[in-house]
């Protein structure tokens, strides 16, 4: 027996992948040639399995403001917000935020995990009860496991689920904090938030949803899924990530709870570490700008969505269950989806290889993403790579390439 | 409220379409270690049962069972 026994797995995973010579998980980006292109593993690709949904990361705008910020209060605050690391620009981005969200308290911690896990674990704790979605993020399972609270988990996406767990709560659902997700990062679904929302206006309860993979998508002003939805104001605690559609790295959580300001001073996600640099925040409050002034990215971010996600249908790919900025594809033998991946890779298009247990249930997905920044002619493609696996006559799907 | 032995009768008919057909099910009977379940087929169980005494399992104790007695005596506690 030793410390590392537990390790074995994912040993025998690792071993398994050197011998076949492909190594999926922490493909190295050699060179970036746009937000869409770059060099992976020694092959030019269209990057198909990023969460650059706005594809906002080389925004001239965003890295001008990078820059000055860097110059001019250098490349980190080395400290807590609670501490040294609250700059003046810190407290500008969450004002800024809650206008945006029109919530009246907002934080800014210093990843996305950080926001997640943090709310989880802190909001509700001994003596309280958590109903979490099933397929929920692991960031939220981390968090809620932390809290010390009750944790109970609903069938994902099913709010008649949701509802019997509350119904058997009684007195307790005063004690309950309801979490969901807008869009589930792995197969792109979205919450049926409205339902859920009045589940919870019948029962009780505070609500929180993570927005990580909506934000700047759904919504007239790209609030998200539960301003698409129309229940903004049912929902208690949104919070999100500055790594995906604002293209830097952050998490927030936006409430009209006054109580939001009294929560920031007992999470310790948000008090033990580091506050995000100058550079992060600057491009950051240039990228929530540029979301708001230009909605033609959401359109174009959706009309991408749905070429990739029709095309792959019409080649017979088993898709996600809707249109989605995340198109997964689902393959049950998971040693085919790592030698799909691989011939994708080779054939210019790089996309996320997930296998359980990180994917929802027991088959593995080649998770792909669009941008806003794909030409409709990347998306082709991208197309064009799956078309060559699907395709039984062509040597480059049976792996022999 | 289910005695004991009617807590095991339902858990066993919840968990044969889980396990082969020639694994003999009894009260020390392992769910993952001896009869394979995963961790996804755990849950699926778990919802099983959760619907059919209308009750709620709390994540916080799956750590504790291990053999269908154990599962048994938290349902017991449970309901």
């Amino acid at each position: 027996m030793s410390l590392f026994d537990k390790f074995k797995p994912i040993i025998d995973i690792r071993t398994e992948l050197d011998h076949i010579g492909i190594m999926p998980f922490g493909a190295v980006t050699e060179k970036l040639l746009s937000p869409t292109e770059a060099i992976v593993n020694g092959h030019k690709v269209i990057l198909a399995g990023t969460n650059n949904y706005l594809g906002l990361t080389f925004e001239p705008e965003c890295i001008a403001a990078a820059k000055t910020a860097i110059e001019e209060q250098g490349t980190g605050t080395t400290g807590s917000r609670m501490a040294n690391g609250t700059f003046a620009e810190h407290v500008k981005l969450e004002q800024e935020l809650a206008t945006y969200f029109n919530k009246d308290h907002s934080i800014v911690f210093s990843t996305g995990y950080a926001a997640t896990m943090g709310m989880a674990s802190t909001l509700a704790g001994d003596g309280d009860v958590i109903v979490l979605d099933a397929d929920s993020h692991a960031s939220l399972y981390d968090g809620v496991r932390l809290s010390g609270a009750e944790i109970i988990r609903f069938r994902h996406n099913d709010a008649g689920d949701l509802e019997k767990r509350l119904r058997r709560l009684g007195e307790r659902i005063d004690n309950t904090l309801i979490i969901v997700e807008g869009i589930y990062s792995m197969l792109g679904d979205r919450a049926p938030l409205a339902e859920i929302a009045a589940v919870k206006r019948r029962y009780g309860g505070l609500l929180l949803v993570d927005e990580a993979h909506s934000l700047g998508m759904l919504g007239a002003h790209g609030r998200g899924v539960a301003e698409e939805q129309g229940v903004e104001d049912d929902v208690d605690f949104i919070v999100g990530t500055f790594s995906k559609s604002l293209g830097a790295i952050g998490g927030y959580c936006v409430s009209n709870h006054p109580q939001l300001e009294a929560v920031r001073f007992a999470i310790r996600s948000y008090i033990f570490t580091a506050s995000p640099s100058p550079s992060v925040i600057a491009s950051t409050r240039v990228a929530l700008r540029l979301l708001q002034e230009r909605p033609q990215l959401r359109d174009r971010l959706w009309e991408n969505a749905d070429r990739l996600y029709t095309g792959l249908q019409k080649l017979g790919f088993r898709v996600s269950p809707e249109v989605s900025p995340v198109v997964a594809v689902t393959i049950e033998d998971r040693d085919q989806a790592i030698t799909w991946w691989n011939r994708l890779l080779q054939h210019g298009a790089y996309v996320n290889l997930v296998m359980p247990p990180a994917s929802p249930g027991d088959h593995s997905l080649l998770r792909c993403s669009v941008s806003a920044a794909h030409t409709p002619e990347q998306i082709d493609c991208i197309l064009d790579a799956f078309a060559v696996l699907e395709n039984p006559a062509n040597p480059a799907a049976s792996g022999n390439v | 409220m289910p005695e004991y032995n009617e807590f095991i009768t339902r858990i066993h008919k919840v968990l044969q379409p889980f396990v082969k057909p020639e694994i003999e099910l009894t009260e020390d009977s392992e769910l993952v270690n001896e009869l394979g379940l995963t961790s996804l087929q755990v849950m699926t169980l778990i919802e099983h049962i959760e619907d059919d005494l209308d009750i709620s399992v709390p994540l916080n104790i799956l750590p504790d069972i291990r053999t269908i007695r154990d599962l048994a005596n938290a349902l017991i506690k449970l309901t």
